[in-house]
């Protein structure tokens, strides 16, 4: 399996605002060895909104591009190794821990690539937090963890990671198409009294700053980020509810529909992209 | 008939307006100007440069300023706004102002002079539902005073 190394933790260093250019022509390997996909070809259901697709790692500075070109300097990798250790605690009245049935993170290679995705038996789009939460109420007898608790972003980091490097590839046909145009509508509506759109910053402006932030295409692989700012791991959700409050608009709740719908629409523009998670923002 | 009824939503709209001002939705638009002072008095250049820069005018988050360097951080979402007030008329930079989407038609740029019409409207930036009326974005006196600012945007 993909074994993260802890380092130390520069983040309070490089959580100050740097006006330091991003490199666009950066290579993205990680540890010398894995090299990802950051810049590729839009999809075809784009129909031409994006020149290119390109990862937010393209849009930061060198020195947060730098952290996560090392897991000893990523620190997001500590709550990684959180997450390995809670792999193996036992949990809830089924006395079971996620080892006893899932023998090893490794066995979820691709996972992430493909999430959220629409699940046949529960007959919805299920991201991440679904699944993990629906083996601990339903398989160990546990309470469900919070949609943003610490234990599962570390669970999503250590799951995710198991696709670093892997090509985003989410489906959206067959059953999960109603869900997709759902969420490709909130991505195109002008929210709050500043009406504004993710379409607005994210497609019409990106690689232009909006005061002192470089704007960037909003892409969801590299998710859950580290974010130096808030020197912990975040969810998509908590993103997509940042960047609508910030539009003066009554936002959606973490973990509700709304939001899954945008995260399988905002994860189909990025298809192609390396998962890249756990990956570091500013 | 068409005239009554306006009146009648001016009363609920223009509740919160003072006397003399006028009301967002009463705001008169000629080919994206707006002729009238929304106040009658003379805009405050002064205050109009502070609004620039911060509270719910904020324009260098995506307009640079050359005159404004004192502040960091211009955006680049907008045209450099250098020799607006020569570019424009004073009519013509208050309908900007007061709603850049009829001058500018989908524009991104907010409209600060307008209460209503919003998907999800929010308590400020709470994240919250707005609740009652809302307050435009900037008062019929602020709009006059970035005005005035811009007005001082000459060319070198
Ligand atoms: C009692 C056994 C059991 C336990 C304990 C358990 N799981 Fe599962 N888990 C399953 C089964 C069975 C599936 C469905 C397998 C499938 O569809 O391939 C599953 C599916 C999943 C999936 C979705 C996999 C996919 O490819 O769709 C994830 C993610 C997952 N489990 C994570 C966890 C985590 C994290 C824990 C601990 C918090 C855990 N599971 C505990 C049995 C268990
Ligand atoms: C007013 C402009 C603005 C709007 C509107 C906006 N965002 Fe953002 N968003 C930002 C800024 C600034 C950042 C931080 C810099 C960056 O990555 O662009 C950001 C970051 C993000 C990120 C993190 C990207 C990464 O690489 O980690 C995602 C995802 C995102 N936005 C999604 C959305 C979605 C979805 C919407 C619509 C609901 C939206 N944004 C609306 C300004 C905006
Ligand atoms: C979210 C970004 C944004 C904000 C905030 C914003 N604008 Fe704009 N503004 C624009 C854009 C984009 C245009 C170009 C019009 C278009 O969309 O074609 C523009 C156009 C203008 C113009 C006409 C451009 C010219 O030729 O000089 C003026 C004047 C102007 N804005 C003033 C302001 C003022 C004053 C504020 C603050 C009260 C402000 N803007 C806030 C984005 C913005």
């Amino acid at each position: 399996m993909k074994k993260p190394i802890a380092g130390l933790a520069l983040a309070a260093a490089l959580a100050l605002p740097s006006v330091a250019v991003a490199d666009e022509d950066a290579k993205l390997i990680i540890n010398g060895e894995i090299e990802l996909v950051t810049e590729t070809e839009p999809a075809a259901h784009l129909d031409g909104a994006l020149r290119s697709v390109r990862s937010g790692w393209t849009f930061r500075t060198t020195e947060t591009q730098a952290l996560q070109m090392d897991d000893f300097d990523n620190p997001g990798m500590i709550f990684v190794d959180q997450a390995l250790d809670s792999f193996e605690t036992v949990d809830g009245a089924a006395g079971k821990s996620c080892a006893s049935c899932h023998e090893d993170p490794a066995e979820f290679e691709g996972l992430r690539a493909q999430l959220p995705k629409y699940n046949e038996e529960a007959g919805e789009v299920w991201t991440m937090e679904m699944y993990v939460n629906n083996c601990r109420t339903e398989r160990m007898e546990a309470e469900a963890w919070g949609w943003k608790s610490q234990p599962m972003l570390n669970m999503n980091a250590l799951i995710s990671l198991q696709s670093r490097g892997m090509p985003v590839n989410v489906a959206i046909d067959g059953p999960a198409q109603s869900v997709w145009e759902q969420g490709k509508e909130m991505y195109y509506t002008r929210y709050g009294q500043l009406e504004l759109s993710c379409a607005n910053c994210h497609e019409d402006n990106y690689d232009n700053y909006i005061r002192a932030d470089h704007l960037s295409q909003g892409q969801t692989n590299g998710f859950p980020v580290y974010r130096l700012k808030q020197a912990n791991l975040i969810t998509q959700h908590n993103r997509f509810r940042g960047c609508i409050r910030d539009t003066r608009a009554h936002t959606f709740a973490e973990g509700s529909p709304e939001f899954v719908a945008l995260e399988l629409y905002v994860a189909s523009r990025g298809n192609g992209l390396s998962v890249e998670a756990p990956s570091v923002r500013n | 008939m068409k005239y009554l009824t306006t009146a009648i939503a001016a009363l609920f709209v223009g509740g919160a307006a003072l006397a003399g001002q006028i009301a967002p939705s009463d705001v008169v638009f000629e080919d994206g100007a707006v002729a009238q002072s929304l106040t009658g008095v003379a805009g405050d250049p002064e205050n109009g440069k502070v609004l620039m820069n911060k509270g719910a005018g904020n324009c260098i988050a995506c307009h640079e300023v050359t005159a404004l360097q004192e502040w960091p951080f211009h955006g680049e979402v907008g045209p450099i706004l250098d020799g607006a007030g020569e570019r424009w008329s004073e009519a013509e930079l208050r309908g900007i102002v007061s709603n850049a989407k009829v001058m500018f038609e989908g524009t991104i740029m907010p409209s600060f002079y307008k209460n209503t019409g919003y998907t999800r409207p929010g308590d400020a930036y709470t994240g919250k539902a707005a609740e009652g009326e809302l307050a435009p974005l900037l008062t019929a006196q602020e709009v006059e005073d970035v005005v005035a600012y811009l007005m001082t945007l000459k060319y070198e």
